[in-house]
């Protein structure tokens, strides 16, 4: 490999954000026309680095060399104008407008309409993404639309094309073509960035893979030559201990979700399809998967905020599956999901009033329909000593607080309700790792007090170190539990970057 | 019965396209205002605004052609308030729209102290060459003061805009994801800053027409309602021009229909005939919002403040 | 170059000072206005705001009027304020006036010339039924159909205009009157009148019902789980349903209370001050309601007193038509400009402003 073949070259990147360091020292090069992957878990940095490359983001310090020329771009249209350009995860398009249309918005100085259809549909059909110019955007299924995300990108014929987790929203026929787009451009000579935690695909497609974990590269591999076990405890990292946790005997069964399946709430949601769990009293489960697939839905699901079909969910023998959330907390299954500001709790009141958001009825906080605010207070008072929440006091708004203090308040409020059932959805998202073991530590109580926890979360650490059983949500399916004891990391990644145990199944 | 008969129908479809005019216009400005995903509900303010300035500038300087200029220019003034209070300022739009209305019914009434009575000047029709004298249609489409001429042009022109235009794609896609927009650098508040103008100035026209020509004469309120039923046409014509078109001209016909029943002494009670347009709008809503989405999905943004936050 | 920057917490210094603000702010810009029509614009304010309250010789009468005309702006404005703070927009509370006062009337011309203790009791069921089942349609439309909630409150107000004069002329027209529109006055038949309970006070059973509002508000708002909820829906929808709050509910309930308190205000108004249904009964409460719950910050105690401060303009204006020759809808104009005035300051509350460039991020 000469100096002649590099295409870009990334030497010594690094960036912090406060409390986290996002990159450390990331040095790693692309050639020309190779796929390269970027692989690590979530959080490992991979988004920030790309984000570098794109002019989103500016380093702390380091260099990037295009051509051989200093590449420093202080937005994307200078990165663009580079030949650098850049697929989303989440896409920006506007969805009551036509393809074309979004083309053409994209677009610096866009032909006329006719001129940019037929362009569409000759570069599109030449890479194998057949897309109609005049569909509207809102009526394309994900992978379609990633197509035009796509096709946008090309139609400026980019040397360097990063892909940011294409394929977390693609069935499997869709990734096939993709792939097969990817490898056509790679032998035009355009060079693929492609960033990934699924170690298959990255072994059927990728040419070179740099890996990241905690911001910094612990590896380059050849895919080909390795062992997906490797690379996954590459990735994992071997510093992952199975924990040394006591097991509560398991009691009586509390939850029992069957056949649970409901409709996507929204054009961009994942629909459940079967879900199907038993949960006993002292029991943990650990449900693992990347963001996007049916996380928020399955805990609205149990929530209550969304109704199911009646008997896919009973609560110690009693059917829930038509009571809303008042009811179900009463009957205690209490819950948590992910959006600290605006769903868990509401920004702009004090913490004595979201104390009273979920507790009136279980902490007695209310007399016949009257709200008893001295008796929030103090409750509001009891969760911020008991879980060490750095605040003045209970009437600041929840906006004022941290995101791992606002965490553990919202944990806390309803772990001191004495849940029979509690669902949290990451609970230690965006936490410091102190709060972060308060916070863990306090769902092992709980269960060792006689209740069922199902913890979802992206952090494997996290789950191997609590949970007694494990199982994968992958586009709405939920793998069968396996007990974490006896689960190998190698297990544990293989599940997470595909379809072990599941069928590759297409989603209509 | 044979009242019935009397009601001429090419004179009816005559009124009908006149009583229709200030509701198109005003339909027209408010249909792009809210593409580019603004809900600028004082659009009654900016109609009976219009509606004096134009008298008063057309009574003073005896040309109704300046007075129609007035009455755009009046009716994009106060729109201008609206879009800084909602676009710089990051007022609710709701309410602020009420405002408009409010104070344009205020302001409105307080400019046309004196101009009680008093006669504006003509302003004569024009029919055209040649295809006035085609037989029904003639008379109905093409004798028409040039106003009427205008407002079909405007349709027109919206709807090529919208559709074809590179102003009018990206003036979509602001009321479709304005942080995407923003995002990839177009100027959102300039924009809808401009739309809301041109919504202003349309509404304007509309209240002028009536002032000017309908009535023709000015009195306190003499918009009556008329700005809600153009919102409302602006909802479910799906802020399409041509849908928009046949909505105002439906309401224009129901209201015409209904005077001319009243004249024709049928036996059923003025007011419910007055009533009676108002009741269809709402049927009319009801019924495209209960076919759900599809047809009359709104701009995603519509009513939400936009706030770069960069 | 002048930015504007989201504050952590709202401001509640400028929550506060906002509406004072405002009204002077007004003043000013009211005061250039009244100089452009030619008139002494330090007159002119003083006979707004002072006069109907303290001067020698026609205070007297415009003091006791000042609550006359503020029962039924603070009634509407509470039902309003606890459907804006939950997002629900009812904007037709001029027609549920409307309609609560034609039920009211109808109440009492049905049962004309009776002499019962009960008549009036009555009468006020059907102005709080009468005001709620016109509430009532734009709400059921919205939560069945996802109409807007807006336009059909509007479109009924106009409606409800035809339908008053419908009422005027004829199924309520006085067969005693001479062939002229108009019901029976309705201050001449003791059982169904809403009459001055104090003398020279102005209040009467509607006052009395504004104070009550404001208590049953008050404590609504603060103390009870309805209260809350209203709260957390407008503050965080998202919140809410996590709560346990059931969207459509909240809605129909927030429509329901409204048109109620505005039907009852308009029943308070037809057996009261105004005494018939006739063609002009309705005044405008309805909208300048609007006005008074966004000036009194959506609060009780708020609308309360922008309640009192409304009506004083009112009042004044009615004055400074009488002295000062300035015309009616000068004050309309005013009370438009207040609205827009707050609303420009509110982003105070909410966003700081930040003068001079920022470094890139």
């Amino acid at each position: 490999m000469n100096a002649s073949d590099m295409l870009l070259s990334v030497r010594g990147i690094s960036k912090a954000y406060p409390g986290v360091i996002a990159n450390d020292d990331v040095s790693f090069d692309v050639v020309g026309g190779e796929i390269h992957a970027l692989l690590g878990e979530n959080g490992a940095g991979k988004s920030t680095l790309v984000k570098t490359i794109y002019g989103l983001i500016r380093p702390d310090a380091g260099e990037m060399l295009l051509h051989g020329a200093p590449f420093a771009p202080a937005t994307p249209n200078e990165a663009r104008a580079a030949g650098v350009a850049m697929v989303f995860q989440h896409f920006s398009l506007f969805e009551a407008l036509s393809v074309a249309e979004n083309v053409a918005l994209g677009m610096q100085d866009p032909p006329p309409m006719r001129q940019l259809a037929a362009r569409i549909r000759e570069k599109s059909e030449l890479y194998g993404l057949p897309l109609s110019p005049d569909r509207r955007v809102g009526d394309l299924s994900a992978g379609e639309r990633q197509r035009v995300e796509i096709i946008r990108c090309l139609l400026e014929d980019p040397r360097l094309l990063i892909m940011d987790e294409p394929t977390s929203v693609l069935t499997p026929q869709e990734v096939d073509i993709l792939f097969q787009t990817l490898r056509k451009l790679a032998e035009n000579g355009t060079a693929i960035l492609y960033i990934s935690h699924k170690l298959k695909e990255i072994t059927a497609l990728c040419d070179r893979a740099t890996i990241l974990r905690r911001g910094r590269v612990v590896g380059h591999c050849t895919p080909r030559d390795v062992s997906e076990s490797k690379m996954a405890e590459l990735m994992v990292g071997s510093a992952v201990q199975v924990p040394s946790r006591r097991r509560n005997a398991p009691g009586a069964e509390l939850l029992r979700v069957s056949g649970l399946s409901l409709p996507p709430a929204t054009i961009f949601g994942t629909a459940l399809q079967g879900i199907s769990l038993a949960l006993r009293s002292g029991e943990i489960i650990g449900i693992g998967g990347i963001a996007g697939n049916g996380q928020d839905e399955l805990l609205a699901a149990l929530s209550g905020e969304r109704l199911s079909a009646p008997g896919t969910i009973t609560l110690e023998g009693r059917d829930i599956a038509r009571s809303g959330p008042t009811a179900r907390r009463a009957l205690g299954l209490l819950s948590a999901p992910e959006e600290r500001l605006g769903h868990a709790a509401a920004p702009d009141m004090s913490l004595t009033e979201n104390a009273m958001l979920t507790a009136a009825h279980r902490q007695k906080l209310m007399a016949r329909g009257f709200l008893r605010w001295n008796a929030a207070r103090d409750f509001a008072r009891r969760i911020i000593a008991d879980f060490d929440v750095r605040t003045p006091g209970p009437d600041v708004p929840a906006r004022a607080l941290s995101g791992g203090n606002l965490q553990k308040f919202v944990i806390g409020r309803e772990v001191l309700q004495r849940p029979r059932v509690f669902v949290v959805n990451q609970p230690t998202w965006g936490v410091d790792a102190a709060a972060a073991a308060a916070i863990r530590q306090a769902l092992l109580d709980l269960a060792s007090a006689g209740a069922a926890v199902i913890c979802i979360s992206q952090d494997l650490d996290e789950l191997m170190e609590i949970a007694d059983h494990f199982a994968v949500l992958n586009e709405g399916r939920l793998s069968a539990p396996r007990p974490t004891d006896g689960l190998s990391i190698e297990d544990i990644g293989l599940m997470m970057g595909g379809a072990k145990d599941m069928e590759a199944a297409h989603v209509a | 019965m044979s009242n019935l008969l009397a009601i001429n129908p090419t004179l009816l479809a005559i009124a009908l396209i006149v009583a229709s005019t200030p509701i198109l216009l005003a339909a027209m400005g408010e249909l792009i205002v809210e593409r580019a995903g603004v809900l600028n509900l004082g659009v009654e303010g900016m109609m009976i605004t219009g509606a004096i300035c134009g008298f008063a500038i057309a009574v003073e300087s005896q040309s109704p052609a300046l007075g129609f200029l007035g009455a755009a220019l009046g009716g994009a003034a106060l729109a201008l308030i609206f879009g800084v209070l909602t676009q710089y300022l990051l007022s609710n739009q709701v309410a602020t729209g009420l405002a408009l209305t409010l104070f344009g019914l205020g302001l409105s009434a307080m400019i046309g102290q004196g101009y009680q009575g008093v006669r504006p000047p003509p302003t004569s029709a024009l029919p055209l060459p040649v295809l006035s004298d085609i037989p029904v249609l003639g008379p109905v489409l093409f004798n028409h003061d040039p106003i009427v001429y205008l407002s079909f042009v405007l349709v027109l022109a919206c709807w090529l805009f919208l559709k074809y235009a590179r102003l009018g794609l990206i003036l979509r896609a602001i009321g479709e994801n304005p942080e995407a927009a923003h995002a990839l650098g177009y100027k959102v508040v300039r924009i809808r800053l401009a739309a809301i103008a041109f919504g202003g100035a349309c509404a304007g026209l509309g209240g002028a027409y009536l002032s000017l020509l309908r009535v023709p004469q000015w009195t306190d309120g003499m918009t009556a309602g008329i700005g809600w039923i153009a919102l409302a046409i602006v909802v479910f014509s799906g802020r399409r021009p041509w849908r928009a078109l046949l909505g105002a001209y439906l309401f224009g016909g129901v209201s015409v229909l209904q005077l001319n029943l009243q004249a024709a002494g049928i036996a059923i009670p003025a007011a419910w005939l007055s009533m009676s347009p108002f009741v269809i709008t709402i049927v009319v809503l009801v019924i495209i919002s209960a076919r759900g989405k599809g047809d009359a999905v709104e701009p995603a943004a519509l009513g939400r403040s936009f706030h770069a936050s960069q | 170059m002048i930015a504007l920057e989201r504050r952590a917490a709202p401001s509640r210094f400028w929550a506060y000072l906002t509406p004072p603000l405002a009204v002077l702010l007004t003043m000013a810009a009211g005061a250039v206005l009244f100089a452009m029509l030619g008139k002494d614009p330090v007159a002119a304010i003083r006979t707004i705001f002072w006069d109907p309250l303290f001067h020698p010789q026609f205070a007297a009468y415009s003091r006791p009027q000042l609550l006359v005309k503020a029962a039924p702006l603070i009634l509407i404005a509470i039902g309003l304020s606890l459907g804006f703070r939950a997002g629900v927009w009812n904007i037709g509370a001029e027609g549920q006036y409307i309609m609560g006062a034609i039920a009211g009337a109808g109440v009492a011309l049905a049962f004309y010339p009776m002499d019962a203790w009960f008549i009036f009791p009555l009468m006020v069921i059907a102005g709080l039924l009468g005001g709620w089942a016109w509430a009532m349609i734009p709400g059921i439309l919205r939560v069945r159909f996802n109409t807007s909630d807006i336009l059909v409150s509007l479109l009924l107000v106009y409606v409800a205009q035809h339908f008053l004069a419908l009422m005027a002329v004829g199924l309520m027209r006085n067969p005693d009157g001479g062939g002229f529109p108009g019901s029976r006055n309705l201050q001449h038949y003791p059982a169904a009148a809403n009459p001055e309970l104090f003398p020279g006070t102005g209040m009467h059973w509607g006052v009395i019902a504004a104070f009550i509002a404001v208590i049953f508000a008050y404590i609504l708002l603060t103390r009870h789980l309805r209260g809350f909820q209203i709260r957390v829906t407008g503050a965080a929808p998202r919140a809410a349903r996590f709560a346990g709050v059931s969207p459509g509910r909240m809605v129909l309930f927030c429509f329901g209370i409204s048109g109620a308190l505005a039907g009852v205000a308009g029943l308070f108004e037809v057996s009261g001050p105004s005494g018939q249904i006739s063609i002009n009964f309705h005044a405008g409460y309805g909208f300048t309601a609007i006005i008074v719950a966004f000036l009194g910050r959506l609060h009780p105690i708020g609308i309360l007193l922008a309640g009192l401060l409304l009506a004083l303009t009112y009042i004044g204006g009615e004055l400074a038509q009488f002295m000062l020759d300035l015309p009616a809808a000068a004050i309309q104009t005013f009370q438009g400009m207040l609205l827009f005035f707050l609303l420009a300051l509110d982003v105070l509350t909410n966003f700081r402003l930040r003068i001079g460039k920022r470094a890139p991020v």
